[in-house]
């Protein structure tokens, strides 16, 4: 049972769980500078889909993440010229960038699907791979699970300990407070929103990249929207958005393996499982938290004086 | 560094608005025309298959016509719940829920004669669909859980139940094996309005949609809920039923999903089939912003993103352009009109 069933499950988890991790996290970042971001779905999709072209024509699936990456931020940029500089509604602007991110990237990969990439393939880090279960759970993985392990720690890191992350920060909880300390609110703003928007596209890039190998239209499946609900449920913690990256990958990875063995509940209501338990969680967390973590300026527009 | 900045007006713009509708419809068109030389198709061409299939025969405006109605439904609820900034996105899935509701009467009543099965159709769509709405109203009133990530889910749950049910318990045995459920009997089946294609659920529209303006500007619940838009603050200073507005705009916009969801079920497809959901909960919330969530402005620019969906099928017949297109232009639409309303407000001076 723990060999053939548990320990396939949680390797599951952790590659399920990646690409949602690294769009918590560039959500929180996000919202940590005060703006939110409802496009995460889009700028998966998208990310996923230039990751996919990069990949393919070149060969390098490196450059495949990296592009993946800069396509995040390239849509994150122009949720920013709508609500930064145009100080446009943050809610349905993002809601328009889901629109547009998922329709452009099924029109201009309709030429793609099917088509496979070599992209990023497991093999066995060296020494961890050898510790008993831990090492077949989280070191038999792809390059892009090892680098997510990473990223939480700088992200912590940025966040609480230098004045950039300090900055931003103040930013999302009080502008006017931070302008008027010689801060430049719109420009950290802006700093947020595109950095955010770079990692949302590397989870982006996962999926085609590691996931699949290969384009398929509806690719990011909710995902992006998860990410959003799992920034309220971590409290806009990265700690805690590893743990709930980590449980969506879990509930994925399970639903995926009860179909494959062939249960007699309908795969229809097994689907439902991830965003049933999406509702859960933000109850979950409105129970322990009454979410009142958020960034107190977030959705809130800095207009400009005069 | 920059030598322009915003300045506010002294009054609003107030040739703005439609300028600006104007200004973001060429926009998109022309970037969506831009992907289409990209694409190695002619621009031009395209433009011209898109314009003869919205508005260039009267097949095509019929067939717009038929498309607003669900839209015009979707849009005038969503707009219902946007006017408290409650943030229903759940459309998609009322809408869905609706449909379930309405098959559900439909297959077991089906010797009813119309006069009672139909009301009893649209009665169970709008319960069904303003239930799918009352969760998330509920969760935020006594848990401040956010509306716009669980309609969301509940759009993907509502799918999901729709093809449970049209896979398995509905599905009709002698489909050959075809997610369909059985035709609906005749009784359950929304007429033609005289020899037109255009059927009764038009008149549904036309009706809903006085009745949501007349109640927003002669009742005094419509005249709360418009103070309760301007924020939980002002709703609590002005002694409002905050809960009991949110759960009511909420309820509206449910059973308007839902009745789209019945009308599009029974008048159009005559049965229950997974192929009745093509976003319409979606392009309604595209709608209802572009009409600046007013019920006549709701109708007309229903009609429009209608007559686009029409025109790029019909772009995607002759010219072999996915029908993702449309949402292309859609997202680009939403996003040039809300980047423009800035000038509603503020006018661009030179730094001095």
């Amino acid at each position: 049972m723990l060999e053939s069933f548990i320990v396939p499950l949680l390797a599951a988890t952790v590659q399920s769980g990646t690409p949602i991790l690294y769009a918590t996290l560039g959500e929180i970042l996000t919202e940590k500078g005060g703006v939110l971001n409802l496009g995460v779905e889009g700028m998966m999709s998208m990310a996923a889909f230039v990751a996919f072209v990069v990949s393919l024509t070149t060969g390098n699936a490196w450059l495949g993440f990296f592009c993946g990456g800069i396509a995040g931020t390239f849509m994150a940029m122009l949720h920013g010229i709508v609500c930064i500089t145009c100080l446009g509604n943050q809610v349905v602007s993002g809601l328009a960038l889901t629109i547009l991110g998922t329709g452009l990237c099924n029109f201009l990969g309709t030429p793609f699907i099917g088509m496979g990439i070599d992209g990023f393939d497991k093999f066995s880090f060296p020494l961890l791979s050898s510790i008993p279960y831990l090492g077949d759970i989280f070191f038999k993985q792809d390059a892009l699970v090892y680098v997510s392990f990473i990223i939480p720690v700088l992200f912590m890191l940025f966040i609480n300990r230098t004045s950039l992350g300090l900055a931003i920060t103040a930013v999302g909880e009080k502008p006017a407070a931070a302008a008027a300390v010689g801060l430049k609110a719109v420009r950290l703003r802006w700093i947020a929103l595109l950095g955010g928007g770079f990692l949302i596209g590397l989870g982006g890039a996962y999926l085609s990249l590691a996931y699949t190998h290969l384009w398929a239209n509806g690719l990011s499946g909710g995902r992006g929207w998860i990410a959003v609900a799992l920034v309220i449920f971590a409290f806009w913690r990265p700690g805690r958005a590893v743990f709930g990256a980590y449980l969506f990958g879990g509930v994925m990875a399970f639903q995926l393996r009860l179909q494959a063995i062939g249960t007699h509940i309908p795969s229809s209501l097994l689907l439902m499982l991830p965003y049933a338990l999406t509702i859960l969680v933000l109850i979950f967390s409105a129970v322990r938290g009454r979410s009142g973590n958020a960034p107190a300026h977030l959705g809130i527009n800095i207009e400009p004086e005069g | 560094m920059l030598a322009y900045r915003l300045q506010k007006r002294d009054e609003p713009w107030n040739w703005g608005a439609p300028i600006i509708i104007v200004g973001a419809l060429v926009f998109s068109f022309g970037v969506s025309a831009l992907l289409l030389e990209l694409q190695g198709k002619s621009a031009v061409e395209g433009l011209l298959v898109l314009w003869q299939g919205s508005f260039g025969a009267s097949w095509a405006l019929e067939d717009a016509l038929l498309k607003a109605i669900p839209i015009f439904l979707c849009a005038l609820g969503v707009a219902t719940a946007f006017r408290m900034q409650v943030w229903n996105i759940g459309a998609e899935g009322q809408f869905a829920l609706g449909a379930i509701g309405a098959t559900w009467a439909a297959l077991n009543f089906p010797d009813l004669p119309g006069f009672l099965l139909m009301p009893l159709m649209f009665f169970c769509a709008a319960v069904c669909g303003a239930f799918w709405a009352y969760i998330p109203a509920i969760l935020r009133l006594k848990l401040q859980v956010n509306e716009i990530i669980s309609t969301l889910m509940l759009n993907y749950i509502a799918i999901l139940l729709l093809e449970y049910l049209v896979f398995g318990v509905w599905k009709d045995p002698a489909s050959f094996g075809f997610p369909v459920t059985p035709e609906f009997s005749p009784s359950a089946i929304i007429g033609q309005i005289g020899e037109t294609r255009l059927h009764w659920g038009f008149a549904v529209c036309i009706g809903s949609g006085l009745a949501m303006w007349a109640f927003m500007r002669f009742t005094r619940l419509g005249y709360e809920i418009k103070i309760a838009g301007e924020g939980i603050k002002v709703a609590m200073y002005s002694r409002l039923p905050y809960g009991m507005l949110t759960i009511l705009v909420m309820a509206i916009s449910g059973a308007l999903a839902g009745w789209a969801g019945c009308i599009e079920t029974s008048a159009t497809v005559n049965r229950l089939q997974t192929s009745i959901m093509v976003g319409y909960g979606y392009t309604a919330i595209v709608v209802a912003w572009l009409a600046r969530l007013h019920p006549l402005y709701i109708g007309i620019s229903a009609y429009l993103l209608a007559a686009l969906r029409v025109g790029v099928e019909n772009m995607q017949l002759e010219l072999q352009v996915p029908a993702s297109f449309g949402s292309i232009m859609e997202g680009l639409i939403l996003l040039s009109v809300l980047a423009g309303q800035m000038l509603v407000t503020y006018k661009i001076v030179k730094k001095k």
